[in-house]
């Protein structure tokens, strides 16, 4: 058995974890970095990494009952992500690996979202929705790769929401305040509802709400309450399209959105609708975490996917599509 | 979903003097059925009413969306592109009937066809979009789903449910962005076979000069898509440190 060390440091979270590649999450300890103002600064976000990174690791190990000489393999989100934040990783990625003679194992961030979502759920050939701060993405497996059926044309739904949660004064994260006013909101104010074929755009939508908002002229429940039911419903309606398209009957929800409890509630009224199985990823595992790097990295360890330290370059625009799948039946 | 359907049949049957033969299909978006209205064949597309969204939200769509379709095919019928013909609308049910295309989907089609008569279908293909771009008129989904091959060979395009005038390069490029990803993902090997062929028809029906400044358009908008590889051309990979 395979027991693989993850380091997830694409974004504002910071995380260690420790997996095998048979699903066993033996730690998962994460951080995440919340600006005391606006959006995520890169350097500030990195500066954040570097600080906390020993302690997640230590802390990581500790729970897990493991010394670095346990771990088989040391892998690493190398992308996409932000630059200054990847290289965090990546450089204690690669210290690691030197200095204990462990293979380096590269891991794309957002299959570890999907993978994450298959070992939890037990769903294992989902239409997935992936959500987060930085994506917005319908897929699925199909000839060794995850496809890209539908995205985001512009901006991704969670920095939609977060964006707008700012503007209003609502805070970090945005998500949960945003629906929080929305489950008290009554009218429905029409936004603009923007599906092209399999892909969605957010940047009129959030533009539109924001001069909602500023016109004085509508309560903010409401103006919530149409955002995410426009929002999600977009989604929705793309998630349906695909498992239409593919024939597929699974659906799962990953990504830091997947805590949403509307779209969830949304997601499983179309399966209950149509016919299928809908499940979403815990909590624990939703958002960016070490845990998933670790799995993922596992999986791909045991299927022979290594990168030597001098090729371990960060890849802040690797697309989940350029990533063959080794573990998976074609 | 079937209890739906007998009581979707009840109401076009009774008020329309539709009989139905049989379900060609629930799509994400609707059903269709097909049967004979008049004695002529049939296909009826009503647009189910979704649970998970607001009500007045769900009636504005549907309603919107029939009655823009229809104008649609009208259009494109006038423009002399092969579609399905218009036969009845009743947006406030969102049904709206038309004929019914005897034939194979191309996505099935694809599987087992000969790389000659792909060729074939995709610069008809390309010269049909490339004609409905003339007219304005955006297909909004164009898919190997989409398409029907008639017992001739000859491609006929459907569902125009998420289309949309315009004259807009930006959403011609958009078009033919969706169809060129809809082929690499579900065929990923045909693609450039597919794509080349479809490229040759549409500037057959469009001139080089506007071609070249879609595909300008189509290139631009697979970079603006998140996390494109080509997009960074202009930095070089970060070195380990």
């Amino acid at each position: 058995m395979a027991i693989v060390l993850g380091i997830e440091s694409t974004a504002h979270t910071f995380g260690v974890g420790i997996a095998s590649h048979t699903g066993n999450i033996l730690s998962n300890v994460n951080h995440t970095y919340v600006p005391k103002s606006g959006g995520i600064k890169p350097t500030e976000a990195a500066e954040h990494h570097s600080k906390v990174a020993p302690e997640i690791l230590a802390e990581a190990l500790k729970r897990a009952g493991l010394r670095m000489r346990d771990v088989d393999a040391v892998a690493v989100a190398l992308g996409p992500g932000m630059g200054p934040c990847l290289r965090v990783g990546a450089t204690l990625a690669r210290y690691l690996a030197l200095k204990y003679g462990k293979p380096l194992v590269p891991v794309n961030h957002s299959v570890a979202h999907l993978e994450i979502a298959r070992l939890t759920t037990g769903l294992s050939d989902p239409v997935f929705v992936y959500v987060a701060g930085g994506n917005t993405i319908i897929t699925t497996f199909n000839e060794g790769r995850y496809r890209v059926f539908g995205e985001t044309l512009d901006i991704p739904l969670g920095n939609c929401l977060d964006t707008f949660a700012r503007e209003v004064g609502l805070g970090f994260p945005g998500v949960p305040k945003v629906e929080e006013l929305a489950s008290r909101g009554k009218r429905y104010i029409a936004l603009p509802y923007t599906v092209k074929g399999q892909d969605v755009s957010y940047s009129g939508i959030l533009t539109q709400a924001l001069q909602l908002y500023r016109s004085g002229k509508h309560s903010l429940e409401d103006i919530c309450y149409s955002l995410v039911e426009t929002a999600y419903s977009m989604l929705v309606e793309v998630a349906e399209r695909a498992l239409a398209h593919t024939g597929k009957s699974q659906l799962v929800l990953t990504g830091g959105v997947a805590r949403s409890k509307i779209l969830v509630e949304k997601l499983r009224r179309m399966i209950e609708d149509r016919g299928g199985v809908f499940s979403f990823v815990p909590a624990e595992y939703a958002g960016d975490n070490g845990a998933m790097i670790a799995y993922t990295g596992a999986l791909a360890f045991v299927h022979g996917v290594t990168i030597p330290v001098e090729k371990s370059h960060i890849q802040p625009y690797w697309r989940m599509d350029e990533v063959e799948i080794p573990w998976r039946q074609k | 979903m079937e209890t739906k359907i007998a009581q979707l049949a009840g109401l076009i049957e009774d008020r329309l003097g539709f009989s139905i033969e049989s379900v060609l299909g629930i799509g994400a978006e609707a059903v269709l059925l097909k049967g004979f209205l008049s004695g002529q064949e049939v296909v009826v597309k009503y647009r189910l009413k979704k649970n998970y969204r607001n009500e007045d939200l769900d009636r504005i769509l549907r309603y919107e969306r029939t009655v823009l379709e229809a104008k649609l095919l009208s259009k494109a019928t006038l423009t002399g592109v092969s579609v399905p013909s218009v036969v009845l609308v009743y947006p406030e049910e969102g049904i709206l009937v038309t004929s019914f295309i005897r034939g194979e989907r191309l996505k099935e089609y694809m599987g087992t066809a000969q790389p000659e008569n792909l060729k074939k279908i995709f610069q008809t293909i390309g010269r049909e979009v490339g004609a409905l771009h003339e007219a304005n008129i955006v297909h909004g989904d164009l898919t190997t789903s989409n398409v029907i091959l008639t017992q001739a060979g000859e491609p006929v395009i459907i569902d125009f449910g998420l289309g949309f005038f315009s004259n807009r390069d930006e959403d011609a490029g958009v078009d033919i962005h969706l169809f060129r990803r809809a082929i690499e993902s579900t065929h990923p090997s045909l693609l450039d076979t597919a794509f080349n062929s479809f490229v040759k028809g549409y500037r057959e029906a469009r001139g080089k000069e506007k071609t070249t400044q879609i595909l300008r358009k189509v290139k631009e908008i697979r970079m603006r898509g998140r996390y494109v590889r080509e997009r960074k051309r202009s930095t070089s990979p970060d070195k380990p440190h």
